[in-house]
């Protein structure tokens, strides 16, 4: 897809984002903004998916296509929308997101059946373990194809990464590309701040990781030209990992650079301000 | 009442082991995964012929757990093993996210469970692994109580889609049942009728029943045994069968008393039919170095105390 149509689609997940998370007055809005360059350029321009009539078509084994793994699972929203502007389901579900009997949980889920998600994540940490794994099932399975991880920053702080981050370069687990959303935010502050696990990149390279810099995590341009040559290092005996660099809150200029709008909703005036500096671009659900 | 005997003593992991082998032969889906431990899980047969099915995790009971998982995605089954304390609470959110929740396919197959683990002490013994895994909702429980009902344990839960926990032990037992049993999972296994009391015991505390139901006998009591290898899901019609004709129940277990079989039992019993209940089981309490026998005794888990516990049910109808 060309580089302009995608970032019509981000502009329309953005939307969606603020929607969502104002509808139901709770969720994660902040990294949801600052990661919707990454995944539209993963859904509808890097990954091979499993298609019938332009439409993919979901299966819980996912043989013959890309997967895709959401380890910090608090960024729902960007991840919903994103699903549903490929066609994985319609996009008024997104209407429900965090509502009762919704299968658009808080945080993603197996368990309600929307089609897209693998595992449940939201607990932190565990989602890169969960990949490597589906992708030793690639290897085992003579299935050739990507397995994509996106993780928090903020998430590095957990143990079981590091017990991952050393089993996959062990393991030669080459086909597999982990993404660490470098935001700088979390929770209680900036991460500097709160537990400094400086120097990433130099830990990946540490531990046997090709590590790749994608210093403009919001242009879309430099995310898609990161994520070919990622895939373009696979198969040599080391995973990739790609330190996108994003802002979080980025496109609502209110919510950029801070980490007041990791788990805030926006009232109805802000929600006005963010949605005027954000074109709809596909139709709002 | 029938008498069982045994001509050897076989740890119920090498029965695992034994049931890994097979189903590396006949399961090409089945992934062994280990963290550490590969001799203590009697997993060297299963590897010398499956290298490539093989996966070997280091310590790192976490990472082990959500691997697993991902490896169902792709049609695998991964059996994931280590010591059961390691293979539990250490991982617990991780089993509880990765895999319960999100129902994966997961076997979590754990060893030296319980007292017998012996002089490693209480760092290791755990005795509130049955309370954990059987409070995930849809996880199944398994607890075989010797070598050859490990064996087929092992390989009836490859069959069987879903999250499953098995648990078994490090000490040498008889090897009292049958060599060519079926294994099905949830069905309680009636080992010995009778009319006084009931004995539903689990794991290790099976063969302790079994000679405690003889000792009773002497004093002409006739006990009727029952082994709750699945304590979830829970074989209720046997339960309540049982204790209609019985009219008390003992259960038995190398376990904290706290969440494990004799609670699940008691919760049977008050919604169903209320009779005397009394447990043989860890009374809230960590365990300790010693040899398996020792402690056995120490913490009240003998065919002796079952005994005792019979007597106290039966006067209490």
């Amino acid at each position: 897809m060309e580089i302009e149509q995608l970032e019509k689609v981000a502009s329309q997940v953005r939307r969606d984002i603020v929607r969502m998370v104002h509808g139901c007055q709770s969720g994660h809005p902040g990294g949801s903004l600052g990661c919707t360059e990454i995944l539209v350029a993963l859904y509808f321009e890097q990954m091979k998916l499993n298609e019938e009539n332009g439409k993919p078509v979901f299966d819980m084994n996912g043989q013959g296509e890309d997967l895709f793994f959401l380890s910090n699972g608090h960024i729902s929203p960007v991840w919903y929308s994103v699903l549903a502007h490929r066609g994985y389901f319609e996009k008024s579900e997104l209407a429900t997101f965090r509502k009762l009997d919704s299968r658009l949980q808080g945080h993603p889920t197996t368990h309600e059946h929307l089609e897209g998600i693998r595992i449940a994540s939201g607990s932190l940490g565990q989602g890169m373990s969960a990949a490597i794994g589906s992708a030793l099932a690639k290897k085992l399975n003579k299935d050739d194809l990507t397995v994509f991880v996106l993780m928090g920053d903020g998430e590095q702080q957990e143990g079981q990464v590091w017990e991952a981050a050393m089993f996959a370069p062990h393991h030669e687990v080459d086909n597999l590309i982990a993404i660490i959303d470098l935001n700088g935010q979390q929770i209680d502050g900036p991460t500097l701040k709160v537990m400094n696990n400086r120097d990433l990149g130099k830990k990946y390279e540490a531990f046997g990781w090709e590590v790749i810099s994608v210093e403009e995590g919001n242009d879309m341009t430099a995310v898609v030209k990161g994520l070919y040559e990622a895939k373009g290092r696979l198969g040599h005996g080391r995973p990739i990992l790609i330190l996108l660099h994003t802002g979080m809150g980025y496109g609502v200029d209110y919510m950029m650079g801070t980490h007041k709008w990791h788990g805030t909703a926006p009232n109805d005036d802000q929600l006005a301000v963010a949605l005027a500096q954000l074109e709809e671009t596909l139709g709002d659900y | 009442m029938k008498k069982y005997t045994f001509t050897e003593k076989k740890d119920t992991r090498s029965g695992f082991g034994a049931g890994m082998h097979v189903l590396g032969q006949q399961n090409p889906n089945v992934v062994a995964l280990c963290a550490d431990l590969v001799g203590s899980l009697k997993l060297e047969p299963f590897i010398k012929e499956n290298p490539d099915r093989f996966v070997q995790c280091g310590i790192s009971e976490a990472n082990m757990i959500g691997v697993s998982a991902g490896l169902t995605i792709g049609g695998k089954i991964p059996f994931a093993t280590t010591f059961a304390n390691f293979a539990t609470g250490r991982v617990y959110d991780q089993i509880r996210q990765s895999v319960a929740y999100s129902n994966k396919n997961v076997k979590i197959c754990a060893s030296h469970a319980g007292l017998t683990l012996g002089e490693d002490g209480a760092t290791h013994q755990i005795l509130e692994d049955l309370g954990m895994m059987k409070m995930l909702p849809g996880m199944t429980v398994i607890n075989p109580c010797d070598y050859n009902q490990t064996k087929a344990a092992t390989i009836a839960i490859a069959d069987y889609e879903g999250p499953v926990y098995l648990r078994f032990g490090r000490p040498v037992i008889p090897v009292f049942t049958d060599a060519d049993q079926k294994f099905e999972i949830g069905k309680a296994w009636m080992v010995n009728e009778g009319t006084d009391v009931s004995i539903f015991a689990t794991g290790h505390m099976v063969w302790e029943a079994i000679q405690a139901g003889e000792l009773l006998e002497a004093e002409g009591i006739n006990a009727e045994i029952i082994n709750i290898h699945t304590i979830k899901p829970l074989d209720e019609e046997a339960i309540l069968k049982s204790v209609e004709k019985t009219g008390c129940a003992v259960t038995a277990e190398e376990h904290n008393r706290l969440g494990g079989l004799g609670d699940s039992v008691a919760q049977v019993l008050i919604k169903n039919k209320l009779v005397p209940q009394e447990y043989v089981a860890v009374d809230d309490s960590f365990g300790e170095s010693g040899t398996p026998a020792q402690l056995m005794e120490k913490y009240g888990l003998t065919a002796k105390d079952i005994v005792a516990a019979a007597k106290r049910a039966i006067s209490r109808k």
